[in-house]
Parts: structure tokens; C-alpha cells; sequence
């Protein structure tokens, strides 16, 4: 890790420091984003990050949104093989872009029921050095409940159940959603519960002033209960602006960037 | 490239030969050419190396070689070594950019790779290549083409388009008229999907492609008129060297040498498409006002997509789907929010693995604010279009050309298959403007000239709350662009 060149997010999520035992594991990180402005960068670069070569974790990616071919395109071009890393198995895709949950409201939750106990199965079959370090990412939640025709009360069952292997097996749990969808509701439960699950918060949203060029948003983080070198911890609100690109995302202070 | 045509390459050498040494600080030379048949490669291969080292010699910044179709088909290895080397020099110097073709067969060469525009796929009509092993399509609209001409020129197959109607004016169906129409001129088979009793109805107000004719003259008359006025010397070669990103109304930048087809036509709204377009076998048309659910759409839908499948390297035919008013209020399951999300996504996971774009028309009025957000986050390509009121002086103080407009059109999200990048152009937000009540045509908003004894910024918010909610926004970002302007 100290190797590499580390950027303002990774300082944020406090993957700066040794890279055994893993910052991540046994926390819950939240992507929120916005229509304007994608989230999906941030979890192009835990993938790159988890799957670097110091590093020995095992990525469940439960995608709803994207076929593999779009993942591996872009990873490719970030600099990490997804396809060398899937035979590996290091890298584990569950295609879920053609679920959908039977009509009838007992069996709704079938379908998460089952995908749940198939991470639960995959991650029990790993060899025992790698069941440490396992990282389940879901992209994204919002069609999850989609997929659950609107029952968001299973989709927190899932998210609880995903939330106590977090605990029980040490794996980090990394989901994506879309806030603006919540934000007009009365009583967002599902993205207030997320919320609080969450240990690590992400935020991405455009500027003030609109989009531009050459910032294409901001991002901000919160990391619940760091643990600082002297031995503190307490709650750290990060800020930045970022600009996406094909091979990387530049990260930078507010007007410090030439 | 646009370039002169040679007949024969020793005079090609000579006129690139002089065009180097009469402009050596031109920033782009010509020196395109076409070979008849019969030329054989080891000419065509003497006369690259021969201008390439015509412009080394020279050192202008680059150079621009096209190698024609068949050259390019040739698998690699059996391409004579003397091309490979030229090749080699061209990649490891980046003096010249190379036809996309050429680019195709040699994937590593990056940089210039992006200038795939200009090249359309010589085995299937209407579908071109773009960045990120995607393929487009027209969407028949050649303005809306050239907006995403950074992105590959046309809607990505795969991607889902979503288009948000405004209620009090049905200009999506011009849109809609003039994607469908495309299609079935491109031989595209098409699925449409209406709420009205009788959908086939639709297909006799579709347009038709202007006659050809009236394409060059408009073309003509416009370069002329953004044609610089310079010396006739320079003229000569200016007209020549003129980037092609940069010229605006020139349609048959899109067509390749000898396509007979172009890749996007200028339909005529006037004109009816000719019945013999959208036979049972290319055109489906399915009613959804009556059914009880989306079951029956989904399984047309999927039915259709089976015959698109994507396979890899293959080039079948592409196919589009175009739903009108997924919500409207007439059908049986406009209230049923979770059951038209789980039809979208369904719809969404196969349109991905398939060689198709689907368009799909709703009013987001008639959907709660947080049903919307879903709908857009699922949209790849987002548009909107609004409702100009007729008589507004405000309105017609902020923008010129007001009289002409119909309506407005703002790009809310552009397709991002393949990659992580977002897309930010500078203009979002289109006038829509049917010309000689016949063409349809989208220009970037421009502001009226300042009135000078004003000298106050048009953002009074007085003015803006009488308009209503739907043109807020796209005011919202004329007052913004106002202020910037001011400042």
C-alpha cells in the first residue's frame, strides 16, 4: 500500500496505513449519489484497491445495474484485470440483472432469501486464509428493492442479515444508492436505516454552481469512529472535489487545483 | 478527413507535395486519398511512405492518411511489412492519425483512435463504431447526432433512452417520429408500443427523408455563409482543411465515400414515409391501454430482443424499440409504480446484452417525485423536452430566434456503457425548431444581445414565477448562463 500512490480517498478511508488487517473489513460503507452525478467511481476504486496485488481480499460484487463486460472495461482501463482476478477467485460476480421476486407477497422475499444464503455458501467455501478478508459490494441497493417489487422491509432483512456477516466473518460490506430518490419522501426508512448502519459515509453530489468540466463534483466522507495513530477516535468529515477519468479519478482540495 | 480524390497516385504525391510547401504552417495537410480498384497496395504503400516522409521532412504538426476499405480488411499479416513500418513510424512519432479502420486491426494504437466518427461499419447499415466497444445508431435527428458526435454519434446499442414528456405539448412525438423513421429507413427492424386504440395508426405520420436535393443545397448555402472571408488563395486550401468536429451544417460528413446510404437523414414532416417501410415483418406495433399488466409488452419485448442478441464480432442487424407514454393514465397499469420499474429493469438487463436501443416516452408529472427518480437513475440517456408559450416577451427578450421555437430540449444524462467518465458538454439545453414547418432542427440557446440602456441582469425573480414548473429549470439555467455573462 505505502507503495502506491494514494489519493485523498484513500487517505479518507484510512487505507493509508498498513495494509494487513485489511481498514475495511468489519465495516459497512454507504455510496450515496445523485442523477447528476454518479457514485459508481468510488466503487470502481475500492474494487481496484481491494483486488491490489498487497492486498489478499476476496470481492463478492452482487450487480444489479451493470453485465460484467461493463465492470471489466472500466477496471481494465483503472488497471486491474477482473477477468484474470475471476479466475483467481478472488474476484466473484453474481449477475442479478434479470432478477425479479414472483408477485405474491409471501414469496417476495424468496429471492433475497436465496441470494443471501448463496453469499452465505460462497463465502463458507473459501479457503480458511481467505475467509478473513472478504468484501461483499452490492451495485446498487435501489434496484434491489426494485427486484423485491417495492418490499423495502426485505430489503433491509438483507441488508441486516449482509450486515451481521460483517461481525460474524469479518468481511466488509460495501452498497450503493441513489439518495435523491429518498429525498422526496416522507419517511425515507430504508436510506435512514442504511445511513445508520453505515460506518463509513460517501457521499458524491455536484457543486453548488452546477457541473463543469473540470470538477465534476464533490465528494464527501464520513468515517464513524476512526482510529487514529495516537489512539483516539471520533468521528472525521472529509471534503473534496474530484474529476473522473479514463484511467483515474484525480481528487483535490476545493481551489487547489491549477 | 475531407480531402481531394486522385486518380493516380504520382499526382496525389505532387499536389501533397506542394500543398506542404505552400502551407508550412497549416496545421493539418489533406492529404487524403481514395484509390480507384484496380490500383494495386505496393502503389498505395510507395505513396504513404512517400508523403510521410514529405511531412517529416516538413515537420508539420500532422498529417492526416486514409487507406481505403479494402486495405483495411486485409488481416493483418498478410499487410505488406512496408505498411507495417509505416505503421510503426506513425505510431511511435504521432505525427499522423490514421483511419479507424486501419485502427481496428491494430488495437493498441490509442491516442487517435477517438477520430472513429467519420468511419461507418461497411457490413451494416445505420450502426457505427464508437469508443469502448460500443456500436451506435442514429437517433434520426442529425443535430442530436452531432451533440453526441464525442460520445460515437447516435444512441449506444444496449442503452435505454428515456425521454420526459411535458404535458402540455406532445413535441417527444417528433422525436419519437423522426428515431422510428430512421430505423425503417436503415432496414431497422422496430417494436412500438403505444397507449393509443390504434398504434399502426402512428406509423402513417411518420416523416420521411428529405429528398436529396434540398440536402446539398443547404449544405451549400451554409458553408458558404460561416465560410470565412479571406483571400481566394487561401480560400482554396481553407475550405480543404477544415476540421470536421468543427463544421456544423454539413450532413454528409456522416456518409462514407461511396455509402449509398447515409448514416443519419433529414426527415421531412411533410412528407409521409412510403408504405412499403414498415411491412408486418419489420414493424410491430402493440397497444398497451388495454392490457391488464406489462406482462404481454414484456414478452413482445423479449421476444424482439432474442432476435438481437449480441454476439461477440458479429454484426447483426440493429433493432429499436420505441414505447410512447409508458404512464399514461389510459392504461390499466399507470398506477402500478413497482410493476412499470420491474418492467424497465427487465427490460433494461436484456436490452444490455443485446444489439438494440430502446426509447421509451413518459410524463413525469404524472409519476410522484421519488417514482421519477427511479425512472431517471434507470434511464441511460435522459432528455426532456418542455413547452414554449407562444406569446412571452420576457421569453423573447432572453433568446433569440424566439419566434421559431417550438420547444425546448435539455440533455440530462448522456449513455456512459463501458466507462466511468462522465459526460459534460458544455450546452444542455436545445431550442427546438421545425424548419419551413419541415425539418426538425435543435440549436444551442443563445442569448439575446444585451439591451444597453437596461444594464441590469434578467434574472428578476418577479419574471420567473409566472412561468410554470416544467420551464423553471431550463430558465433556471438561462438566468444562470445571464449572470455568468454579466459578470
Amino acid at each position: 500500500m505505502e507503495n502506491q500512490n494514494l489519493n485523498l480517498l484513500d487517505r479518507a478511508l484510512g487505507l493509508d496505513g498498513p495494509s494487513e488487517p485489511w481498514p475495511l473489513s468489519g465495516r459497512v460503507v454507504l455510496i450515496e449519489d445523485c442523477v447528476e452525478t454518479s457514485g459508481s467511481f468510488v466503487l470502481h476504486q475500492l474494487v481496484k484497491r481491494s483486488l491490489s496485488p498487497t492486498s489478499s481480499n476476496v470481492i463478492i460484487f452482487v450487480a444489479f445495474a451493470n453485465p460484467f463486460s461493463h465492470y471489466d472495461r472500466i477496471l481494465r482501463k483503472l488497471g486491474c484485470n477482473l477477468v484474470t482476478q475471476r479466475d483467481n477467485k478472488r474476484f466473484i460476480f453474481f449477475d442479478m440483472l434479470m432478477l425479479r421476486c414472483p408477485d405474491e407477497g409471501k414469496s417476495s422475499e424468496g429471492g433475497l432469501v436465496l441470494l443471501y444464503e448463496k453469499i452465505l455458501k460462497t463465502i463458507c467455501g473459501l479457503p480458511g486464509d481467505k475467509k478473513d478478508y472478504v468484501t461483499i459490494m452490492i451495485d446498487d441497493i435501489s434496484l434491489v428493492e426494485v427486484a423485491a417489487n417495492g418490499g423495502s422491509d426485505y430489503v433491509l432483512d438483507f441488508l441486516h442479515y449482509c450486515h451481521a456477516l460483517t461481525s460474524e466473518f469479518d468481511c466488509s460490506l460495501i452498497t450503493l444508492n441513489h439518495e435523491d430518490i429518498y429525498s422526496s419522501m416522507e419517511r425515507p426508512t430504508l436510506i435512514l436505516q442504511m445511513e445508520y448502519l453505515a460506518d463509513i459515509l460517501i457521499k458524491a453530489e455536484p457543486l453548488s454552481t452546477g457541473l463543469a468540466t473540470d470538477v465534476h463534483g464533490q465528494l464527501t466522507v464520513l468515517n464513524k469512529g476512526t482510529s487514529h495513530r495516537l489512539g483516539r477516535s471520533g468521528n472525521k468529515i472529509h471534503n473534496f472535489h474530484y474529476k473522473v477519468k479514463e484511467n483515474t479519478v484525480e481528487y483535490f482540495y476545493p481551489g487547489s487545483r491549477v | 478527413m475531407r480531402g481531394s480524390l486522385f486518380e493516380s497516385p504520382a499526382w496525389c504525391r505532387v499536389q501533397c507535395q506542394r500543398h506542404c510547401s505552400q502551407t508550412p504552417h497549416k496545421k493539418e495537410v489533406p492529404c487524403v486519398f481514395g484509390r480507384p480498384p484496380q490500383l494495386p497496395i505496393t502503389k498505395i504503400i510507395r505513396l504513404s511512405a512517400a508523403l510521410l516522409a514529405c511531412h517529416r521532412r516538413r515537420s508539420t504538426p500532422t498529417a492526416a492518411l486514409s487507406l481505403p476499405p479494402r486495405v483495411c480488411s486485409l488481416p493483418p499479416e498478410s499487410l505488406s511489412c512496408r505498411l507495417s513500418t509505416i505503421y510503426s513510424w506513425v505510431r511511435k512519432t504521432k505525427l499522423c492519425s490514421v483511419d479507424a479502420a486501419m485502427a481496428t486491426t491494430k488495437p493498441r494504437l490509442s491516442s487517435f483512435s477517438r477520430n472513429l466518427s467519420a468511419v461507418s461499419s461497411s457490413q451494416t447499415p445505420g450502426v457505427k463504431c464508437g469508443p469502448n466497444g460500443t456500436m451506435f445508431v442514429s437517433s434520426g435527428i442529425a443535430d442530436l447526432d452531432r451533440y453526441f458526435e464525442i460520445l460515437g454519434g447516435g444512441f449506444p446499442l444496449g442503452s435505454l433512452v428515456m425521454v420526459m414528456e411535458d404535458a402540455e405539448a406532445p413535441h417527444h412525438m417528433l422525436l419519437l417520429r423522426n428515431f422510428m423513421s430512421q430505423g425503417l429507413v436503415h432496414g431497422q427492424p422496430l417494436l412500438y408500443a403505444s397507449p393509443s386504440k390504434d398504434p399502426r395508426g402512428f406509423l402513417g405520420t411518420l416523416p420521411s427523408p428529405a429528398s436529396l436535393k434540398h440536402d446539398k443545397s443547404r449544405d451549400r448555402e451554409s458553408e458558404q455563409e460561416k465560410g470565412l472571408r479571406i483571400a481566394w488563395q487561401y480560400k482554396k486550401y481553407m475550405g480543404e482543411n477544415q476540421p470536421n468536429f468543427d463544421s456544423h451544417r454539413v450532413t454528409h460528413h456522416y456518409s462514407g465515400a461511396d455509402n449509398k446510404q447515409d448514416y443519419c437523414n433529414e426527415f421531412d414532416f411533410r412528407k409521409p414515409l412510403e408504405r412499403h417501410y414498415f411491412t408486418r415483418q419489420r414493424v410491430n406495433c402493440v397497444g398497451i391501454q388495454h392490457s391488464k399488466n406489462l406482462a404481454a409488452l414484456q414478452e413482445h419485448c423479449a421476444s424482439f430482443l432474442a432476435q438481437h442478441q449480441r454476439n461477440d464480432g458479429s454484426s447483426a442487424l440493429a433493432g429499436r424499440i420505441a414505447i410512447q407514454s409508458l404512464c399514461a393514465p389510459q392504461c390499466e397499469h399507470s398506477n402500478m409504480d413497482w410493476e412499470m420499474l420491474s418492467f424497465i429493469k427487465s427490460l433494461k438487463g436484456m436490452v444490455r446484452s443485446s444489439n438494440a436501443v430502446v426509447v421509451i416516452t413518459f410524463p413525469p408529472s404524472l409519476l410522484s417525485l421519488s417514482s421519477t427518480k427511479r425512472w431517471q437513475h434507470m434511464a441511460d440517456t435522459l432528455l426532456s423536452v418542455a413547452a414554449i408559450p407562444d406569446e412571452d416577451k420576457e421569453l423573447a427578450k432572453l433568446l433569440s430566434g424566439y419566434q421559431d421555437m417550438v420547444g425546448l430540449l435539455n440533455v440530462q444524462k448522456v449513455a456512459r456503457l463501458n466507462t466511468q467518465v462522465p459526460l459534460i458538454l458544455e450546452a444542455t439545453t436545445f431550442s427546438i425548431k421545425l424548419q419551413k414547418r419541415r425539418f426538425l432542427v435543435l440549436e444551442c440557446l443563445n442569448q439575446a444581445p444585451v439591451d444597453g440602456s437596461s444594464g441590469s441582469s434578467y434574472g428578476t425573480s418577479g419574471v420567473f414565477l409566472q412561468l410554470s414548473l416544467t420551464q423553471k429549470c431550463y430558465i433556471e439555467q438561462l438566468r444562470m448562463v445571464s449572470k455568468e455573462m454579466d459578470r
